[in-house]
């Protein structure tokens, strides 16, 4: 409803509304649906325990890290291993890292032409979808080379939050 | 049947993998569909899978929240204590005592009371411990919330139990085996699943696949050999393809035994290859490392398979502890490994008149699934090929003109199970059975194309169900077996000498569904009131005995459980001996059911005692 109403429009209704709760069974009962749907879309942190800070994101890491091992790679140190002793773990956090997004992701490039191809961007683009580098004058539509056709989530499918402790993003294993 | 059903449902219940087909019998060709399966693939998340892992695994109490283990259908409340499926097999494999995986092959072990708890074998005590049976139809009841959640949703009229259901067991399953899996189907609320040969069921699949044109690809006096090598077991099925009444018919004419060898045996042998590899230079693995270098070996495998001109692909395990790179072992596995271990280790060029080792004797194991001790998948195919061959001899089974002379000449191969989807191992069992042939101056046979090889077997179940409903050919065939009792014959005693047995055939190879077999004249005596207990045989080779068929050398039989039966009180008085004639009657469900009836026609039935077979102590 576009109209704001008057305090004194408010008033007014308040005072119809009250007689007509109390004698017409209908009203009653879709002004109850209504209150009801009101405190529904209540923000979450009001009615539920709030999530933990950055939860979501600390659980991509702990996917990344359990399916690819990719904490493991990034928190080791390169020096004094050789190149295809770091190509050899490089296979493994690549293919497990690739599982891991195809299981939750499907990626797609922002912009379809091959890299190198000369694209027109016309006017009224999201700056945050397409990035102009370059020459970068005039008035849209802007023609230019595609360096690199960006990346888009075009479907995504995560697990729901764990129900343990988010800020475990590996557990610890002992063997009995 | 099941009346009003909307669906024909078929279930692969696999040794290591499960699956679900469907299709709409409303429909006139609509072609079987696979369910996508909703399991735990990690704590706490369920996703869809084409293959339900035939795997139980029985958490510690303190091992993984009861929350994270819920399924979407699970009821508020109870917390599950079981996870079964992709979960169940990966957890299982860092902790095996907590493991329950080939319920199949245990459902089929000829000595264990298969209705006893008894899996996992040799854990600790604590760990809870559930049948063979009841594994079994845990994995059922899996398949059957799965299809109640996101099929049904709610329409009783959907529900899974009210479909018709096929259930495919392995063609070597014996009476009791069957027995014991529409038993288990029962216990997963299933109640009339009708159950059907898997090389059969291949079979059935790939005549939908084609089509009609399925009859432009064989013709009458085609012998199709169907080559199943699943996860974990092996198969052989000789289907005829005959004149019936002028149209072409499909008639099975002779399965193999049960091998339990298979897909996994493979993958352990590449891994063990490799494991050697790295023992070679100075470094030892642990079960995780072997466990990693498995998972390598296998992916390794697949794309040497997949690209022959790649020579070598490097399989990698990573560190276990945090470390990944200063942990991490690094090995090769090259194309000639590849040859030497699967395709000459598995699928050695052989004679037709190889046997496989002898298989070791169970006395001498300790409890444990009757492994085949010869890993050579030709061998036991020559084996199954020549013995076939004696025992069609004077058989009048419809396959006289392809006999060949040494063993029975395969005119087409159809392959089936996910480890043939290597062109090189399906190539060389072609060549294989190619080469015996031409010995004996056939054509080398040809394979039939075009089965999916991993959900061929669930897709060919839904078939069934619409060709059970009237539309499609059939393949025909009956039992796979002949079954006897043993009668112990009346000789003078000799202290220390068992009184001799001999078997008499109470039900003939090849009987159909729906019929019965009657013992005419020989009658056995039966006391009220006491358990009388036989031992029971079976023969996938004895073609021609018929009903009362005398066979004296029970040797040559292979012994199952023995079957029992206590004629009631008010059969007579106790003590007193009642002549009693047995009777077989194959179910139209497919299981084989016996009868002991008197001479006024009252029946009792005979049922299979597990119970009676030696238990060996766990």
């Amino acid at each position: 409803m576009d109209e704001t109403l008057t305090p004194l429009q408010r008033l007014f209704l308040a005072f119809v509304a009250f007689f007509a709760v109390l004698f017409n069974r209908r009203f009653a009962e879709e002004v109850h649906a209504l209150r009801a749907r009101e405190r529904a879309a209540l923000p979450p942190g009001a009615a539920a325990p709030k999530p933990p800070d950055h939860a979501e994101s600390l659980q991509i890491i702990a996917l990344l890290q359990r399916d690819g091992r990719l904490l493991d790679f990034l928190e080791e140190s390169l020096e004094g291993f050789s190149d295809s002793e770091i190509g050899a773990a490089a296979r493994t956090v690549h293919a497990g890292c690739k599982k891991a997004l195809g299981a939750y992701l499907q990626l797609e490039p922002v912009l379809h032409e091959p890299e190198g191809a000369s694209v027109t961007i016309a006017s009224g683009f999201d700056p945050a979808a397409v990035r102009l580098t370059g020459n970068v004058v005039g008035q849209p539509p802007f023609k230019g080379a595609l360096r690199h056709h960006g990346w888009r989530a075009a479907r995504t499918s995560f697990p729901p939050l764990p129900a343990h402790d988010p800020r475990i993003l590996a557990p610890a294993e002992v063997e009995l | 049947m099941t009346g009003g059903a909307a669906f024909a449902i078929g279930i692969d219940l696999g040794t290591t993998n499960s699956a679900l087909a469907y299709l709409p019998l409303g429909e006139e060709r609509a072609a079987p569909e696979v369910l996508p399966i909703p399991q735990l693939v990690h704590a706490g998340e369920v996703a869809d899978r084409l293959l339900l892992p035939s795997y139980l695994y029985l958490p510690h109490p303190a091992e993984m929240a009861g929350e994270a283990l819920r399924l979407p259908w699970a009821p508020p409340g109870d917390v599950p204590r079981e996870v079964v499926g992709e979960l169940g097999r990966a957890q299982g494999a860092l902790t095996p005592i907590r493991l329950v995986s080939s319920a199949k092959s245990w459902l089929c072990h000829p000595t264990l009371d298969r209705r006893a708890a008894s899996l996992p074998v040799g854990s600790p005590a604590e760990v809870p411990r559930i049948s063979p049976l009841d594994a079994s139809a845990r994995y059922l009841a899996h398949l059957r919330a799965a299809w109640n959640a996101e099929v049904a949703k709610g329409d009783p009229a959907l529900v899974l139990e009210r479909q018709a259901v096929t259930l495919t067991v392995p063609a070597s399953f014996d009476a009791v085996a069957r027995e014991l899996t529409v038993e288990a189907a029962r216990h997963a609320g299933l109640h009339d699943p009708v159950l059907l040969e898997e090389p059969q069921a291949a079979l059935y699949a790939w005549v939908e696949a084609m089509g009609d044109g399925w009859r432009k690809l064989v013709q009458v006096g085609d012998l199709i050999l169907v080559v199943d090598v699943g996860g974990g077991t092996t198969d052989f099925s000789l289907i005829a393809v005959v004149d019936r009444d002028g149209e072409l018919g499909l008639e099975r004419v002779a399965v193999g035994d049960h091998i339990l060898l298979g897909g996994d045996n493979m993958d352990l042998a590449l891994a063990h290859r490799l494991q050697q590899k790295l023992a070679d230079t100075g470094k030892t693995i642990d079960r995780w490392q072997l466990l990693a270098l498995t998972h390598g070996a296998r992916q390794a495998k697949e794309q040497l398979f997949a690209d022959r001109a790649k020579m070598s692909i490097p399989v990698t395990v990573p560190g276990r502890g945090s470390s990944l790179m200063g942990g991490a072992l690094r090995v090769e596995l090259t194309r000639g490994e590849l040859g030497s271990t699967l395709v000459d280790g598995f699928l050695p060029r052989v004679e037709v008149t190889a046997r496989p080792a002898a298989q070791r004797r169970a006395a001498l194991t300790t409890l444990g699934l009757p492994y085949a001790s010869d890993p050579a998948i030709t061998r036991q195919l020559a084996a199954f090929l020549s013995r076939q061959r004696e025992a069609l001899d004077a058989s009048t089974a419809p396959v006289p003109k392809l006999s060949g002379k040494a063993f029975l000449h395969p005119t087409a191969l159809l392959f089936n199970g996910g480890v043939m989807k290597a062109a090189e191992l399906k190539e060389r069992v072609r060549e294989v059975v190619a080469g015996w042939v031409a010995a004996e101056g056939g054509e080398p046979p040809r394979e039939l194309p075009g089965v999916d090889l991993d959900l061929a077997v669930a897709k060919g179940a839904a078939t069934y169900g619409r060709v059970r409903s009237g539309r499609g050919i059939r393949i025909r065939g009956g039992t796979a077996r002949a079954y006897y009792v043993g009668v112990e014959t009346a000789a003078p005693a000799v202290p220390g000498m068992a009184p001799p047995v001999e078997a008499l055939c109470v039900a003939p190879m090849g009987m159909e569904e729906g019929t019965r077999a009657e013992l005419p004249s020989r009658e056995l005596g039966l006391v009220v009131g006491e358990p009388a207990r036989f031992r029971f045989f079976a023969s996938s080779l004895r073609h021609d005995d018929r009903v009362g068929s005398v066979v004296e050398r029970e040797a040559e039989l292979e012994e199952l459980a023995p079957i029992e039966t206590t004629l009631p009180a008010a059969s007579g008085e106790a003590g007193q001996v009642v002549p009693v004639s047995l009777r077989a009657h194959v179910t139209e469900i497919g299981t084989l059911e016996l009868e002991a009836a008197d001479e006024k026609g009252r029946a009792w039935k005979v049922e299979f005692n597990l119970r009676a077979a030696e238990q060996p102590s766990a």
